[in-house]
């Protein structure tokens, strides 16, 4: 008896000992840091003499919702994110299907479609940059010399509106290739023989994708909307190289990049710590709530 | 004979809008290919060309040496495998344990796991900054090492740990009886087993430090120690119409991750399709 004890006491401590390097590092740079964002979100926070820090209360938090920008920032960013995920699922799940069939060059499409994705966000941002220059860039020129659409070349990026254009487009540019390996996963996983099933009783393709594969894709898509939204709150690089960071006229912020501007520009550490611990705060709620109101996927 | 053309024209019309898609993918590439290899002069050229009137490799030259470019390389290369290979022996470690032994309080610690996962990174920066101030961090390759390993294991554990569980665990209940402790097992049993798993988490692992850019931004402010997606959004800002130059020094930059990725798509794409995790 005694013996087993300690033999599972020896378990316990070795098992220990291989999760201690890992749970040191979460607790100094995530949580440690989490817990320290919310205390001085309260605060009228000092970064060079911490010890001069105001206690302020809420005012932070009360600050960031009476602030024009700041608000403009969570529309302009709740736009971004439902325009991006609607597209990249829409796209995503139209290539997954086309990819599903029995064809030629499956693995080429797969990984020339996943390129975009590895690419890092500085490089691309500047590529669409520099194709949507207002001063005869490439897109310009499609739309005036070829298309004829225009007239003249629009200024793409020194418009509060049109300059989410192609931060819109980048953002799905940019994703939907991953969107598309997941799907495609997702439709590998339906059995064959339901389709046999409708074909025999003479369903169309159509009918066949509405009632077996969107159905049983289900879990999938519940996933994406999950991932995808959170990663459209949290767009952030894109923003700041295609406006730097806001302009023009601070009318094209997201949260994160007026979180910056905030935080690191005009050092105010304790607004920037308050918008940080509203975004997790909402992101943990809409995971969680998304999670349990829709299914989770079986396989994640 | 018709449901033969039905065939045929379903057929013509994957392909149609597959290679349609294919090009939406490759014309900002090769658009960025061509710039990079144009003469300054041609950059604002009307109409833009798609087949440069001539190329040049002046661009590329002058990216290397130029602004420190080379010593960016270097700095990300350095930083990118340091992390990478810490974060693949620190979170291998925390999946075996999860996945093999029993020990009270594991349900629990699984589940800071999975809260790690949920963390956007950018909502940290402002603290994490903070605290790596606090612990002289700042200017350091230490500090971006670190945070970059912290941000990786949640996510490399989950998959990992999914790896091992698929492991038979007869091959270690011999070598069990005969004795053998849990890290002797751990390392000359469990480690070389897991090859394919290994890998895709490491080129996760290395993607994530390779294109890092927001914490890198914020934390290294010393030009000599500026990783390599720092340095090109510098260069765009300091040379604004030199986009030649600018598309050069993406370019190379690129070429190790594309390296990277061609060697291991298989794991890698298999590890995003069984895990869902982002790359």
């Amino acid at each position: 008896m005694s013996k087993l004890h300690t033999k599972s006491f020896k378990e316990s401590a070795t098992a220990y000992l291989f999760l201690l390097p890992g749970f040191i590092l979460f607790a100094l740079f995530i949580f440690g840091p989490l817990l320290y964002s919310l205390r001085i979100s309260f605060f009228d926070w000092n970064v060079i003499r911490p010890e001069r820090s105001e206690w302020i209360g809420w005012e932070n938090y009360v600050r960031a919702f009476t602030d024009p920008i700041f608000r403009s920032a969570i529309v302009n960013t709740i736009a971004y994110t439902v325009i991006t995920v609607t597209g990249q699922m829409t796209f995503g799940t139209l290539i997954a299907v086309l990819l599903n069939q029995d064809i030629r060059g499956r693995t080429f499409f797969r990984v020339a479609y996943y390129l975009p994705v590895i690419t890092s966000w500085v490089i691309v941002s500047l590529l669409f940059e520099y194709m949507f220059s207002g001063q005869g860039g490439l897109v310009n020129y499609l739309l005036r010399d070829i298309l004829h659409i225009t007239s003249e070349n629009i200024r793409w990026l020194a418009d509060p509106i049109l300059a989410f254009v192609p931060i819109d487009l980048l953002g799905i540019w940019k994703g939907v290739g991953w969107t598309a390996i997941i799907v495609l996963a997702g439709l590998q996983a339906i059995p064959e023989q339901l389709y046999e099933a409708a074909e025999v009783d003479g369903a169309g393709n159509m009918a066949r994708f509405f009632k077996i594969t969107l159905p049983l894709l289900r879990p999938t898509l519940v996933f994406l909307l999950v991932v995808l939204t959170i990663g459209g709150m949290n767009s952030y690089v894109s923003n700041l190289l295609l406006t730097d960071g806001g302009n023009p006229l601070d009318k094209t912020h997201f949260i994160l990049t007026y979180m910056y501007e905030r935080t690191f520009k005009n050092l105010e550490f304790g607004f920037g710590a308050a918008i940080s611990s509203m975004l997790t705060v909402f992101i943990f709620i809409y995971s969680t709530l998304q999670i349990k109101l829709l299914q989770k996927p079986a396989e994640v | 004979m018709s449901i033969k053309r039905q065939k045929w024209l379903s057929h013509f019309l994957t392909y149609l809008l597959l290679i349609l898609g294919l090009a939406v993918v490759a014309v900002p590439f090769w658009y960025m290919f061509v710039t990079s290899m144009k003469p300054q002069s041609y950059i604002f050229e009307m109409p833009p060309r798609l087949w440069p009137e001539e190329f040049t490799l002046t661009n590329y030259i002058e990216a290397i040496t130029r602004d420190k470019f080379d010593l960016y390389f270097l700095n990300s290369l350095f930083v990118a495998v340091i992390s990478t290979v810490s974060t693949v022996m620190i979170s291998s470690m925390m999946a075996y344990a999860f996945a093999r032994m029993n020990f009270p309080g594991k349900k629990a610690l699984f589940y800071v796991i999975l809260l790690g996962m949920m963390i956007p990174p950018v909502t940290l920066l402002v603290p994490q900054f903070i605290i790596a101030k606090n612990l002289m961090l700042i200017n350091k390759f230490s500090g971006l090492i670190l945070v970059y390993i912290t941000m990786n294991i949640s996510q490399q554990t989950f998959l990992l740990r999914g790896f091992f569980e698929g492991i038979p665990r007869e091959i270690e209940e011999a070598a069990l009886m005969d004795g053998a402790g849990r890290w002797r097992i751990f390392s000359q049993i469990i480690l070389p087993l897991s090859k394919p798993g290994l890998a895709a988490v490491s080129i996760f692992t290395f993607l994530y430090c390779w294109d890092e850019f927001a914490w890198a931004q914020v934390m290294m402010t010393d030009t000599a120690k500026r990783t390599l997606p720092i340095g090109i959004a510098l260069f765009q800002s300091q040379h604004l119409t030199r986009w030649g130059l600018v598309f050069a020094a993406s370019i190379i930059s690129f070429i190790p991750v594309v390296l990277v990725f061609t060697m291991f798509q298989k794991h890698f794409i298999k590890g995003i399709s069984t895990t869902g995790l982002k790359g």
